[in-house]
């Protein structure tokens, strides 16, 4: 198991200028859903801009304290179009 | 041999235009990720190939290293790394997933 919290602090730290949020799916500490707007992605094809989250949460992965993660990543360009 | 499981790997993408690899079969997903990947890749029609992880914890692993991704599913397009569950969602929704498999068949 691990908390939305940690998640969040744990990418705050590979990617410092990125907006995060972090959902709990289940309730149960193990199925995430993962949403990452950074300025770091632009440019990057979505390959890269996952490897570049993933790569953070290799660990938690890993060991399969996260089992499932659902992640969407956009460009602050990008999330702006979604919003508006 | 850790070398005989990648090159194992490398000769079903290179060898397939739509590589699969997933828990369970398209008919019998044991993961919802694995089974909407299949639903998303079957409603354009093409043929593609798939490998069981859960049967094979060789593989499971090997391809993780094979593309440096640490999830399952894993679609390759064309002998190249696309993607898991997401980005194929992402790439289905943008419209671009047709041109790609367009491409690929094409060839």
């Amino acid at each position: 198991m691990i908390s939305p919290e940690e998640i969040k602090t744990t990418l705050e730290k590979a990617l410092p200028e990125a907006t995060i949020a972090v959902q709990d799916l289940t309730g149960g500490g193990d199925h995430f859903q993962v949403v990452v707007v950074s300025s770091s992605f632009e440019g990057k094809g979505l390959v890269d801009q996952h490897q570049m989250v993933y790569g953070a949460l290799r660990e938690s992965l890993g060991n399969e304290r996260i089992h499932a993660l659902s992640l969407k990543t956009y460009t602050p360009e990008q999330w702006q179009r979604i919003g508006s | 041999m850790p070398d005989d499981v990648l090159a194992k790997i490398e000769e079903k993408v290179k060898n397939n235009k739509v590589m699969l690899y997933m828990k369970g079969n398209p008919d019998f997903p044991q993961c919802g990720f694995s089974a909407h990947t299949v639903e998303i890749l079957r409603s354009y029609g093409v043929p593609f190939e798939t490998e069981d992880v859960l049967a094979n914890p060789e593989i499971r692993d090997g391809v993780k290293r094979y593309s440096n991704w640490p999830t399952i599913p894993q679609v390759y397009i064309n002998g190249k790394f696309v993607g898991g569950c997401d980005i194929l969602h992402e790439l289905h929704e943008r419209g671009e997933l047709a041109p790609m498999l367009k491409e690929a068949f094409e060839k």
